[in-house]
């Protein structure tokens, strides 16, 4: 079985320059350093969550009696159970898994654009990349939308006892939540969840920025220009990501 | 299907069992997270349930990485590299639930 072809040694050692030890373009690496870096900021904003509810009593009772109070933390299931056109219904989590299944779905289509960049195929990058557009497109209306709800709150509100932006303790019934109050539970409870879901929605939203660039470019042909569809893969590592981070967030958030 | 472009890239057509993998990684998750949503309604709350959450959380982070960021199909360096640092979070959720732990105890 000898072979007759010549092997051409380029081996310049390893210190010798021109090595590829980690065999990934730079872009790539670079995308997933930058992850990384995300992965520790992300899990830092929710390991916060994790340490500041443990610093506040936990709601003993049954959880068909809960009331919201400022004095516990409250439990997530009957705080996120609004659902659009349906004034005052009771569908715990239905939103946010709704949610969780358009960012699922969008994050398939992508995979399944990047899948199509690895084979040239124009037409199904585009198609594909529309359709995580859209993808994107919905899941932050859907989280405006549940922000909106959250900043206004119910009808009834909860009567609690607080103090005030001008240092007075007062007793009243509180709608909504802003960072000072909300009727939910104590305060911390709405300001992570304006700090974690507002800064996942900004990740999303630089996503979608970049998902129409990407969209754009491929339907123009400018990455066929280029002989290749690195980009698709870039972007797509960054949106997969924007995915793993709201399937933590829906546990730690929504379902814990 | 397998057209040719003015640039001469050449379309390679669709492998259907890469495809079909892809959507049955999707059909995981989905199912994961319907599991996860089940649960919370059926079970009692308490530590054994956050641990459920947590390890079904873990396999869809899993299956996000390896499946779709294809970090399982990188060189084992680049995987270390992505990997190892975690290891950072350990401490800092120890550290961190210690401290709240605490806090809870000066409060009330």
């Amino acid at each position: 079985m000898s072979s007759t072809a010549i092997e051409i040694q380029s081996k310049r050692g390893v210190w010798g320059g021109g090595n590829e030890p980690l065999k990934a373009s730079y872009g790539k690496l670079m995308m997933w350093f930058f992850l990384l870096s995300d992965i520790f900021t992300f899990t830092a904003f929710l390991i916060t969550y994790g340490a500041i509810r443990v610093s506040y009593p936990a709601y003993g009772g049954e959880v068909a009696d809960f009331v919201s109070s400022n004095e516990y933390w409250p439990i997530p299931e009957m705080i996120f159970d609004a659902i659009p056109f349906v004034h005052g219904g009771h569908f715990p989590l239905v939103f946010v898994g709704l949610m969780t299944f358009i960012l699922i779905l969008s994050s398939v289509t992508m995979v399944l654009a990047v899948e199509a960049g690895h084979r040239n195929d124009r037409k199904d990058v585009v198609k594909w990349m529309l359709w995580t557009l859209l993808g994107g497109i919905t899941f932050l209306s859907c989280q405006a939308w549940e922000w909106s709800h959250f900043i206004h709150g119910t009808d009834e509100g909860s009567m609690l006892t607080y103090v005030n932006s001008v240092g007075n303790v007062v007793s009243e019934t509180v709608y909504g939540a802003n960072l000072l109050v909300n009727e939910y539970g104590p305060a911390p409870f709405a300001q992570l969840f304006f700090f974690i879901t507002g800064f996942h929605g900004f990740h999303v939203t630089i996503g979608v920025f970049l998902l129409f660039l990407a969209f754009y470019q491929a339907a123009v042909g400018v990455y066929e220009g280029r002989g290749h569809y690195e980009m698709i893969e870039k972007i797509g590592l960054y949106w997969h990501f924007v995915d793993l981070v709201w399937v933590f967030v829906f546990t730690f958030f929504y379902l814990i | 299907m397998a057209q040719e472009n003015k640039n001469g890239l050449e379309v390679i057509p669709r492998d259907s069992a890469k495809i079909k993998k892809i959507w049955m990684t999707a059909l995981i998750l989905l199912v994961v997270t319907a599991v996860e949503f089940l649960l919370a309604f059926t079970m009692e709350r308490g530590m054994l349930l956050y641990i459920i959450f947590i390890v079904l959380t873990i396999v869809k982070a899993k299956y996000i990485m390896m499946e779709f960021m294809h970090l399982g199909d990188e060189v084992k360096p680049l995987f270390y590299s992505i990997i190892v640092p975690l290891i950072f979070l350990i401490w800092l959720i120890i550290a961190l639930f210690r401290e709240g732990a605490d806090i809870f105890l000066m409060r009330w």
